[in-house]
């Protein structure tokens, strides 16, 4: 089996709440971790691979530091390891890197299945795995908490999603899309030995001139989200005070809250 | 000179103290309350490679440097300095002697099952009226054909009630002080020898500590580690090893300590500021990061001259000495930090101070290395040579 792990770099909540006053997730400075619902990603992948034979390839599109995170990937055991990066795709929007890790899966070639995590802890958009799926035009089977069955032979894949109030068992055709959720498995720490060999790895960088892209088609120009927030986000509040009696006030106050989208 | 660690050290360092934080922290205050032995960890240590992490891959370790036993040591004792005692003993006081000193049918027979966790082993030296006196030792092993019989009893030894494999001394000549001891590889389930556990710690509750009784054990010839009358050199090499980890895992406490005295000198308000604003306190937060930097440029000096092969029994000694006193301060100082809250064991600084007393103690207490320091100064005392030295890390060894 061909498989791909899609594998974000993403700051380290964990530290940055521990060391750094007014949390800001930005893109710049502190610590930076394998984004940790792609662990599950990474285990999931590896798992079948060690089930079914073949080979594991982890992609990641982020800027160079991102290779770290590639580097915890071949330390898990995958089996090679590829980061797209490209200072022209800086702050492209999901829909535009989905475009980007379409085309460099098709420069890894024939696949058939493709991990991903349920999002990532720092744009939490869950997006992009959504928009890749579609552009392949592959099956997508979001939030899977479990396999029930892989059967390349058979080309399916069977998938237990996990729903807000529901289990869902799917299945599908393969090639297809899975995205993970925590409960699927319990990710593997590196390994010592697989820790040596990373450490050896190169790992190849693609651009937009290896994947056949036009500057003007990654990156902020072309994406139609920009993001403006800051973080964490501003809080308003002030205080009012109704006058009246208890059964003025109460309506008074059923009112405002209705005017205000509370209740 | 280069004081960066490499990209492999970093990818150690991070897994280990990830694994510290997810697999030892979640459940070591209730075994250190408890004074249980958590040995659900020692399999998922093993899996992890830890047991065997600087020895060949020959001999089924993991073939890392010494730097790595290091961070290893350090990020373990990050969560518990009971966890960082086991890799000391049974690595550095048992593992890496037999490395050292073994034959090589020793080696090949031994250091497998060590090195991936299928045996646990411990280390023998102390003796109810012999500490930091090693040639005070009464324990005795005659010879009667090709057999040792050993008799004595060993005390204050980590993993004793653990450990399935044991690397004792005792004494082939009576006559002679400390070149008349030799050192044994016992085996659990041997006739004469039985073990025990010591209760009421004041600190490592969750390591397991204990004595060893030793009747007329009979100790084939195979099982003698180095030459008769050379256990005393073992022994002191051994603690070349272990005190290097337990330099390094003070360094990992101090680090401890002082994530956890920021973060509550940060939230904790006194006369309407943040005690982190008050001066007395920001030199308490100081001093601790002072001592864990140069705690740490101590230790990876140790680890370096290491893997150069190079003897490193006064610098290990140093570091060891500086980093326990620092730790055992750093804790003090990281309760003073945390007031009442961190006189109780709701917070975790006061079990580090409580565990960081004894590694002032053990692996030759804060005194005796005084003593080794000072007599180097004034020439009484000189390394010789060894007849079996530590290798030097050469990767191409050690990963073939
Ligand atoms: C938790 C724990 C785990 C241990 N694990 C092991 C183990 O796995 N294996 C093992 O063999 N041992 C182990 N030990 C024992 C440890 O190594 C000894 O406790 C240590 O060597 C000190 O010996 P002692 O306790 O007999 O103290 P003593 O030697 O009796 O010393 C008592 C005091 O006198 C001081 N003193 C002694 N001689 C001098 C001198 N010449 N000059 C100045 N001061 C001196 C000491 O510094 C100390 O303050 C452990 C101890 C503890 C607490």
């Amino acid at each position: 089996m061909n498989i791909i792990a899609l594998v974000k770099q993403t700051p380290d909540t964990a530290q940055l709440s521990a060391s750094m006053d007014g949390v800001k997730l930005s893109a710049e400075g502190g610590p930076r971790i394998v984004n940790p619902w792609d662990e599950y990603t990474l285990e999931t992948a590896i798992q079948a691979r060690e089930e079914h034979g073949g080979k594991v390839t982890a992609l990641c599109l982020g800027p160079p530091e991102a290779a770290d995170a590639l580097k915890t990937a071949l330390a898990m055991g995958v089996d090679e390891a590829v980061l797209v990066s490209d200072p022209a795709m800086a702050y492209s929007d999901s829909l535009t890197s989905a475009r980007i890790l379409v085309a460099a899966i098709g420069k890894i070639g024939t696949f058939d299945l493709i991990v991903g995590g349920r999002a990532a802890i720092d744009g939490n958009t869950a997006a992009t795995t959504v928009q890749v799926a579609a552009l392949l035009g592959v099956p997508l089977v979001s939030y899977v908490a479990e396999l029930r069955n892989l059967d390349p032979a058979d080309r399916t894949i069977s998938a237990v999603r996990l729903l807000e109030k529901a289990r869902e068992t799917v299945t599908s055709r393969l090639p297809a899309l899975i995205t993970v959720v925590k409960e699927i498995n319990e990710p593997r720490y590196p390994s010592l030995i697989g820790i040596r060999k990373a450490a050896r790895a190169s790992i190849p960088v693609w651009t937009c001139a290896d994947l056949g892209l036009d500057a003007t088609e990654v990156g902020s120009n072309a994406s139609g989200v920009e993001w403006q927030s800051e973080l964490p986000p501003l809080r308003e509040a002030n205080i009012e005070m109704i006058d009246g009696g208890p059964e003025d006030a109460a309506r008074t106050l059923v009112d405002r809250l209705i005017e205000e989208k509370v209740i | 000179m280069d004081f960066e660690l490499s990209e492999e050290h970093r990818m150690v360092e991070r897994m280990v103290y990830d694994f510290a934080r997810n697999e030892i922290l979640p459940s070591i205050r209730e075994h250190d309350r408890n004074g249980t032995f958590p040995h659900e960890l020692l399999p998922k240590m093993a899996a992890q490679g830890f047991m065997g992490i600087c020895l060949p891959v020959r001999y089924d370790g993991a073939g890392m440097d010494f730097i790595s036993l290091g961070l290893l040591s350090e990020g373990l004792e990050w969560a518990d300095s009971s966890v960082r005692e086991t890799i000391a003993v049974h690595l550095g006081l048992h593992a890496l002697p037999i490395f050292q000193w073994g034959t090589e049918e020793q080696k090949e027979r031994f250091l497998p099952p060590l090195a991936t966790g299928e045996n646990i082993a411990c280390f023998g030296l102390t003796e109810p009226g012999a500490g930091s006196d090693v040639a005070a030792m009464t324990s005795r092993a005659r010879k009667e054909g090709d057999t040792y019989l050993v008799s004595g009893e060993k005390m204050w030894i980590t993993l004793s009630d653990v450990a399935d494999r044991f690397l004792v001394f005792a004494k082939t000549n009576q006559e002679e002080g400390t070149r008349g001891i030799t050192a044994f590889l016992l085996e659990r389930g041997w006739a004469g020898l039985t073990t025990g556990t010591i209760k009421g710690k004041m600190g490592v509750r969750a390591s397991n500590t204990g004595w060893i009784n030793m009747d007329e054990v009979p100790v084939p010839e195979s099982h003698r580690l180095g030459e008769e009358g050379e256990g005393f050199k073992i022994a002191m090499s051994c603690l070349d090893n272990a005190r290097y980890t337990v330099a390094a895992g003070a360094v990992g406490l101090m680090k401890y300590c002082l994530e956890a005295s920021v973060s509550y000198a940060r939230q904790r308000r006194t006369f309407g500021q943040p005690i982190g604003d008050h001066q007395l306190v920001k030199q308490l937060i100081a001093q601790m990061k002072q001592r864990i930097d140069l705690g740490e440029l101590a230790v990876r000096k140790v680890g370096w001259l290491k893997n150069q092969g190079m003897r490193n029994t006064r610098e290990t000694s140093m570091a060891k000495w500086y980093c326990t006193e620092s730790a055992f301060a750093t804790a003090s100082d990281a309760v003073q930090v945390h007031g009442a809250y961190g006189y109780s064991d709701e917070y975790d600084v006061e079990r580090h101070l409580r565990n960081s007393k004894s590694a002032v103690i053990y692996e030759g207490t804060s005194q005796i290395h005084q003593l080794m320091q000072a007599d180097y100064e004034f020439g009484n005392r000189t390394d010789r040579p060894l007849r079996c030295e530590m290798p030097g890390y050469d990767p191409e060894f050690w990963q073939n």
